[in-house]
């Protein structure tokens, strides 16, 4: 039983993470919320929905035609709703963040309509592992197989190429960067590109996990990792690792003993008791403040 | 006097009513964001939780006390100001984003209590009967909205309001010069909690019919876009961002299965074009007087950001 639900949550966790990690970078680099990134999330796993049951492609071949997809939209949405905003006030930036949120979402539900849709029973045959008393899917082991590839690759591209270099250079001190030579819109650029590539997997997972894809599955699972990047302290990568992991597992747990009506609420508490200990977040640094 | 009234209102076509009665209630929430947000510079992301906060108590205090409904106002909207204080006192020593992300959980959390709150129907909702008061709802609604406005214009050139903006600026340059920060935030923080609990109030009570799912998210980001989008700080500026942000949606009902996606496609390009809002940095004294053919002094000393 233990085991059975720890796996849930750890499948359920790592795509909260994939999530997360968007979130972080971004604000990492140019300390904005990207609220738009839940709709990219919905995006992604509409376009592997589209991928599967239209042109009867692989569910991996789905998954990298999503986080293609979702770069290039990623690296738009970037251009044309935050670059403008740059110099402008942070809430100048969060509210163009909303308008994206809502025009993605209404489009969505426009071209989509609004009931959910499933995945094709043939886009991954499940089978059932069983492990002692545990009973393992096929299918999470794929989430969170695909999850720590993923994350094993961002880890690589951040500390061993050279635009990952420029990445943490550019978190580090933005303006410094700058004068240092680092071409600071093309890192933005590609920190959104990863982190919308990060989230359209994430969404394909979710779609084939719950069978369900719909035009407003972006905010709650937006909020949820953001909140995710929050606990493990945002700007942070291994943070927001950490972060989902550890809501999805509490979530998991909290809706197994007996709590499933309170199951947005788990999320929400765990972040608030955490951020009231630790202002920072769990890996987060402290920000000393200066006059 | 109350049948004047009625009749009054009775002679305007029920739509624009409706519409009217939306803008007022967005202004009177919005207003208290802007306390909070504009003045004091704390972002909250969950002042649709305080709106159901009083959405709830005064619903409750129709039913089971039938109290008359200017001292059910008071009473819901005092209910809220000690919620938020209580909620306010170990949140608000988190900053910016933290804070936001705070405010945000703490908005899922209520919802998600009222959804599972027996007295109140739990997902179904609640019926509010209607207000025990002889002013129709129209003009008490406006009435507040009159109330709101002088409250805050008054609050803003206060003694209190000169220490929120002063946070607003710089904490620490604020605390140096012997600004109480932490009470001055939870005081900024139950008074625009109260304007949200009078307005969530005066909602119930005009819709007759309150669901907790109304409250969620994304009517606390509806208040907070009309906020900037007005010109943070500014209350002219609110009282318009929330009039044509409120009123949008009704504007664009000829596009109607669009208007969602031209709504937010709005949003974008208003911030990308008018980062500050749109009345942010106009000066309504100078227009004013100016307008009655008075040059305007030069003084700039305490300018806005």
């Amino acid at each position: 039983m233990f085991l059975q639900q720890l796996i849930n949550g750890v499948a359920l966790g790592s795509v909260y993470a994939l999530i997360a990690l968007g979130y972080t970078m971004v604000y990492g680099i140019i300390t904005l919320i990207n609220f738009a990134h839940g709709e990219i999330f919905m995006v992604g796993a509409f376009i592997g929905l589209l991928l599967v049951s239209y042109f009867k492609v692989n569910i991996f071949l789905a998954i990298i035609g999503a986080m293609i997809f979702c770069m290039i939209m990623g690296v738009l949405i970037e251009l044309v709703a935050y670059r403008a905003l740059r110099k402008s006030s942070r809430l100048s930036a969060l509210i163009s963040a909303i308008g994206v949120s809502i025009f993605l979402s209404s489009l969505a539900l426009m071209v989509f309509g609004a009931d959910a849709k499933g995945f094709p029973d043939t886009a991954f045959p499940v089978q059932q592992i069983h492990i002692g008393s545990a009973d393992i899917s096929t299918l999470q082991l794929l989430i969170i197989g695909v999850a720590a590839f993923l994350m094993l690759g961002l880890e690589f591209i951040v500390q061993k190429t050279k635009i990952g270099k420029a990445m943490r250079a550019t978190s580090e001190d933005y303006n410094t960067s700058a004068l240092m030579g680092i071409n600071v819109n093309r890192v933005i650029s590609f920190t959104f590109a990863l982190g919308s590539a990060l989230a359209a997997a994430g969404g394909v997972l979710v779609g084939v996990l719950f069978n369900a894809v719909s035009f407003n599955m972006g905010l709650m699972a937006g909020l949820k990792a953001f909140a995710a990047a929050v606990l493990g302290g945002i700007g942070s990568i291994p943070g927001a690792m950490l972060g989902g992991l550890l809501l999805g597992v509490s979530e998991v747990f909290g809706v197994a003993i007996g709590y499933s009506s309170y199951r947005d609420a788990i999320a929400f508490s765990i972040l608030v008791l955490v951020l009231l200990v630790k202002p920072t977040g769990l890996l987060g640094q402290k920000i000393t403040k200066k006059v | 006097m109350g049948d004047i009234l009625q009749s009054l209102v009775a002679s305007i076509d029920p739509y624009l009513m409706q519409i009217l009665v939306n803008v007022g209630i967005a202004i009177i929430l919005a207003l208290g964001l802007n306390v909070i947000v504009g003045l004091t510079g704390q972002l909250s992301l969950g002042h649709a939780a305080f709106m159901s906060i009083g959405a709830f108590t005064s619903a409750m205090i129709t039913i089971k006390t039938g109290m008359p409904f200017s001292l059910n106002l008071a009473a819901t909207g005092i209910v809220t100001a000690v919620v938020a204080a209580v909620i306010g006192f170990p949140i608000l020593r988190l900053t910016g984003d933290y804070l936001a992300i705070c405010t945000l959980g703490f908005a899922e959390i209520v919802k998600v209590f009222f959804l599972n709150f027996e007295p109140t129907n739990k997902a179904l909702g609640l019926t509010v009967p209607s207000a025990k008061t002889v002013i129709p709802m129209p003009i008490y609604v406006w009435l507040i909205v009159v109330i709101a406005i002088v409250l805050v214009t008054f609050v803003q050139s206060s003694r209190f309001g000169r220490a929120l903006k002063a946070i607003r600026e710089d904490e620490i340059a604020a605390e140096a010069m012997g600004i109480n920060t932490t009470r001055y935030k939870i005081q900024a923080f139950a008074l625009g909690s109260f304007m949200a609990g009078v307005g969530g109030a005066l909602y119930a009570h005009f819709l007759s019919y309150i669901n907790p799912s109304d409250f969620g998210f994304l009517k606390s980001v509806d208040i907070l876009s009309m906020v900037v989008l007005g010109g943070l700080g500014s209350v002219p500026g609110t009282v318009i961002g929330s009039s044509v942000l409120a009123s949008a949606p009704e504007f664009l009902r000829f596009m109607s299965q669009y208007r969602m996606l031209v709504y937010g496609a709005l949003l974008v390009f208003l911030m990308v074009f008018r980062p500050n809002g749109l009345l942010g940095g106009v000066n309504f004294t100078h227009l004013l007087l100016r307008a009655i053919g008075r040059k305007p002094s030069t003084n700039k000393g305490l300018k806005q950001k």
